[in-house]
C-alpha cells in the first residue's frame, strides 16, 4: 500500500525519532513509505481555541496536501482525530466537505492502521522492558482505540504490559490549555505521572506524541525515573 | 480578563496547591466508581439505556410548547397552581408572594440547584423569613454559609470532622465521627422544624406532561416531609424539566442514580400529583409550582448546543471530570460546578465573562462518554470557544493566531521557524516568553534535534 506520512508539527520539529520510527515500521511491513513536504500543522491549536477560521484555512491546506493518497498515516491519535473528526465539522455546509470526508475515512492512527487497517499485531518487534500504555484522550474517546495499542504491544517479544491506575485519566496536557490553566494541567499531570511511577513500570508508551511531552516533561523534571517512548518507537525496536 | 476569569485562575491556583485535598477528592470518587461500574453492570446494555434516556428527554426538549403547556394543564386539573417565570427575579418575586400570602413566617426546603441558581435564600431571608435547607449536604453548607460544593454532593468535600466540629459550634452537640450520629444530630434538629414550618419548597426532578406530577428523587427522606407537613407547598424548576411520559421514568430514574451516585435506584422516588385532595388526610393544601426560563428559551434556540437542555443534574460529569477532581467546586464560581456547569453558565451569564471556563479544560471528553443523556458537552466547550472568539476575541489572541495561520500556510516558512526556534531555544529558556516560560515552570521540554523530521527525511532520500 502506499502510505503517505501525516507527521505532527511538534514531533517534525522536536521528535523526528517518532516520524522516523513510524515510516520505519511501515517500510519494514512492505509499504510505500511517502513524505509530503508541504505539511505544516493540522490546525488544532486554533480550532481548540476558538479560532476556526485560521483551522479551516489549515483543514483546506491539508485536502490540498494529501489529494490522491492513497491512505494517510499519522503516529498521532490527536491530529488525526483533528482530521477524522473534527475537519468535517470545519468544512460542514463548504463546497469541500465531500473531499474533507473522504481524507477522513483514508486517514488513520498509526496503531489503528496497523490493527484495524492491516490485520497486523505482530510487527516483529522486540524490546526488554515493563510498558504501562497511556491512552491519550483523543485515541480513547474521539477514535475509539483502547485494544489495539495494547493488542500491538502484547505481541513485542520480551516486552511485559502492566495497567497503571489512571490509565484512562487524562495526562492534562490539552494543548492551549497546558500554558492557559498551567497550575491545573500541572496538578493532572502529578495524578498522572504519580499513577506511572506506581505501575512500576519502566517505560511508559503512547500513541500521541502530545502527551508523552507533557508526562516526559513532567516525569523529567521530577527526576523520576520511569521514560516516555511512542508506541511506533517500540514497535520499530528489534 | 474578565473579573470572573480573574479569581477563577485565583481559585484554581490555591485549590490545585492543596494536594491533601485533591487527594481526598479523588479517593472520595474513588468508591463512586466502582459502584457506579457495578450498577452498571446490572443493565443489559448501558449504551442502549443512554440511547433511550438521550431520546427521552429529546422528544420533551423538543417539543417544549407543547409538552410543558400539557404538563400545566393536567397539573392544574390536579388542583395544582401553575406561575410562569422569565428570569431570577419574576421567579423570586412569585415565590415570595406566595409566602406573603400565605402569612408565613418559616420555610423549609428540599434539596434544589434551581434556587441557588436564583439566590432564593438571601432573598426571602431578607424579607423576614427563616429558611432552612433540610437536606443534610445542604444544611451543612447552610450553617457554613458556603454554596454547595458539587451540585449532588453539596458537602463533599469535608472530612467527618469539619462536620462534627460545625455541629458543636452551632447546634451545641458533642464531637462525634459516626457518619450515623451526625445524621442523627441533624435530624433531631430538623425534625421540629418541619412542623413548624408554614411554606415547603422543593425542586423537581421530573415534571411529568402526560400525568402533572412533580417527580423527586431523595436519600434523605427530607423531601417527602418538605412536601407533607407544610400547609403549602411550591416547587421551583427549569422548563426543561418536563418529560413527556410516566414510562419515560423509568429509565431516567435508574440512569439518574446509577449515573450520578452508583445506586441501582435512589432511596426515595416520589410523585406528587398537586395539593390535598378532599377526603385525604395530609399533604398541603396549596401545591404550586413555578417553572423557570432564565436563559434557557436562548439555549433551545441554539441548534448546536440545544442538548445541553437534557441535563438531568445527576452530575456523572463532575464525578468523572479530572479538572473538577483536581481544583473542585468553590473554583468555578458557578450555580452548577464541572463540565455541565462550563457549557450552562456562558449561557445563563453570559459568554463574555464566563468563556474562560470553556477554556480551563483538556477536552479530554471523560464527561460525555459518562453523561447519561448523551450530552455532547466537551464539544460544546469547544463551541463555546468559537463564539466568544467570534464575538471578543483579545488583540494578542487575534495575532496570536494570525500569525500561526501565516506561517503554516507557508511550509518553508515553517520550516526555517522551526530550525530558528531549535536553535535558539537555550536562549528562549531564559527569556520571559508567553506560554514557553510558563511550560517550562513545571515541565521539561526534550532536548531540540539537530535536525527536523523534513530535514531527516530529506537527507535520506539523498
Amino acid at each position: 500500500m502506499r502510505v503517505s506520512l501525516f507527521i505532527p508539527c511538534f514531533v517534525d520539529q522536536l521528535t523526528p525519532r517518532v516520524g522516523l520510527a513510524t515510516a520505519q515500521v511501515l517500510r519494514d511491513l512492505g509499504h510505500d513509505v511517502e513524505f509530503r513536504e508541504a505539511q505544516t500543522c493540522c490546525g488544532q491549536p486554533s480550532y481548540n481555541s476558538g479560532h476556526w477560521d485560521v483551522a479551516r484555512a489549515g483543514a483546506l491546506r491539508a485536502l490540498d496536501v494529501f489529494r490522491g493518497a492513497e491512505v494517510v498515516v499519522g503516529p498521532s491519535a490527536s491530529c488525526v482525530a483533528m482530521m477524522r473528526k473534527f475537519y468535517p465539522e470545519l468544512l460542514a455546509g463548504h463546497p469541500r466537505l465531500a473531499e474533507a470526508k473522504d481524507l477522513a475515512a483514508r486517514t488513520f492512527e498509526f496503531g489503528e492502521f496497523l490493527v484495524r487497517k492491516l490485520g497486523i499485531e505482530d510487527v516483529g518487534a522486540k524490546l526488554d522492558a515493563k510498558v504501562t500504555y497511556h491512552d491519550g484522550c483523543h485515541g480513547l474517546r474521539e477514535l475509539g482505540l483502547r485494544e489495539e495499542p495494547r493488542r500491538l504491544l502484547r505481541a513485542v517479544r520480551g516486552l511485559s504490559l502492566v495497567e497503571s491506575e489512571e490509565a484512562e485519566t487524562c495526562c492534562g496536557f490539552g494543548g492551549m490549555f497546558s500554558v492557559k490553566f498551567p497550575m491545573i494541567s500541572t496538578a493532572m499531570a502529578q495524578v498522572k505521572c504519580d499513577a506511572l511511577v506506581r505501575s512500576g513500570a519502566d517505560l511508559v508508551v503512547s500513541s500521541d506524541p502530545s502527551c508523552l511531552l507533557q508526562i516526559g516533561g513532567y516525569l523529567t523534571r521530577e527526576g523520576k525515573a520511569i521514560r516516555t517512548l511512542h508506541l511506533a518507537e517500540v514497535l520499530a525496536a528489534r | 480578563m474578565s473579573q470572573p476569569h480573574d479569581q477563577f485562575l485565583a481559585d484554581a491556583t490555591n485549590a490545585t496547591a492543596d494536594a491533601p485535598q485533591r487527594d481526598f477528592l479523588r479517593k472520595a470518587l474513588g468508591g463512586y466508581y466502582n459502584s457506579r461500574d457495578t450498577q452498571k453492570a446490572r443493565y443489559r446494555d448501558w449504551e442502549h439505556a443512554r440511547d433511550a434516556a438521550a431520546l427521552a428527554k429529546w422528544n420533551a426538549v423538543n417539543r417544549l410548547d407543547r409538552t410543558l403547556t400539557t404538563f400545566a394543564a393536567n397539573f392544574e386539573r390536579n388542583g395544582g397552581k401553575v406561575h410562569w417565570a422569565r428570569d431570577g427575579a419574576e421567579a423570586r418575586a412569585i415565590i415570595s408572594q406566595i409566602c406573603r400570602e400565605a402569612g408565613a413566617k418559616a420555610v423549609i426546603k428540599s434539596k434544589c440547584m434551581t434556587t441557588e441558581e436564583i439566590h432564593l435564600n438571601d432573598a426571602l431571608e431578607a424579607e423576614g423569613y427563616g429558611v432552612v435547607e433540610s437536606d443534610l449536604g445542604e444544611f451543612i453548607q447552610q450553617l457554613r454559609k458556603e454554596p454547595p460544593f458539587h451540585f449532588v454532593f453539596p458537602c463533599m468535600h469535608l472530612k467527618r470532622e469539619a462536620i462534627s466540629d460545625l455541629f458543636t459550634k452551632h447546634l451545641g452537640t458533642a464531637a462525634t465521627d459516626s457518619p450515623e450520629e451526625l445524621t442523627m444530630i441533624a435530624r433531631r434538629h430538623l425534625r421540629q422544624l418541619y412542623v413548624d414550618a408554614d411554606v415547603g419548597i422543593s425542586g423537581a426532578n421530573f415534571l411529568v406532561a402526560e400525568t402533572g406530577q412533580v417527580s423527586i428523587t431523595e436519600n434523605e427522606g427530607n423531601a417527602r416531609l418538605t412536601c407533607a407537613l407544610p400547609r403549602v407547598h411550591i416547587a421551583l424548576a427549569g422548563i426543561e424539566k418536563v418529560i413527556d411520559k410516566l414510562d419515560d421514568l423509568a429509565v431516567l430514574l435508574p440512569m439518574l442514580a446509577t449515573a450520578g451516585a452508583g445506586q441501582p435506584m435512589t432511596c426515595y422516588n416520589t410523585l406528587y400529583a398537586g395539593p390535598r385532595q378532599p377526603g385525604e388526610p395530609d399533604g398541603p393544601t396549596e401545591f404550586h409550582v413555578v417553572l423557570l426560563d432564565n436563559k434557557r428559551t436562548a439555549l433551545l434556540a441554539d441548534p448546536e448546543q440545544r442538548d445541553a437542555l437534557h441535563c438531568i443534574r445527576c452530575g456523572a460529569c463532575l464525578n468523572v471530570c479530572p479538572i473538577f477532581k483536581n481544583i473542585g467546586g468553590f473554583a468555578y464560581g458557578t450555580t452548577y460546578q464541572g463540565p455541565i456547569g462550563s457549557v450552562l453558565t456562558p449561557h445563563l451569564r453570559g459568554l463574555k465573562s464566563w468563556n474562560h471556563l470553556s477554556g480551563a479544560s483538556s477536552l479530554c471528553g471523560a464527561c460525555t462518554e459518562a453523561c447519561p443523556v448523551r450530552i455532547d458537552l466537551h464539544h460544546h466547550l469547544l463551541h463555546n470557544r468559537r463564539n466568544a472568539a467570534l464575538a471578543h476575541a483579545s488583540w494578542f489572541d487575534r495575532i496570536f493566531h494570525g500569525a500561526f495561520g501565516w506561517v503554516i500556510a507557508r511550509p518553508r516558512l515553517f520550516a526555517l521557524g522551526g530550525r530558528i526556534f531549535r536553535q535558539t531555544l537555550p536562549l528562549l529558556r531564559r527569556l520571559p516568553l508567553p506560554y514557553l516560560t510558563t511550560w517550562l515552570r513545571t515541565r521539561d521540554l526534550p532536548e531540540p534535534p539537530v535536525r527536523s523530521f523534513r530535514d531527516e527525511w530529506k537527507g535520506s532520500k539523498r
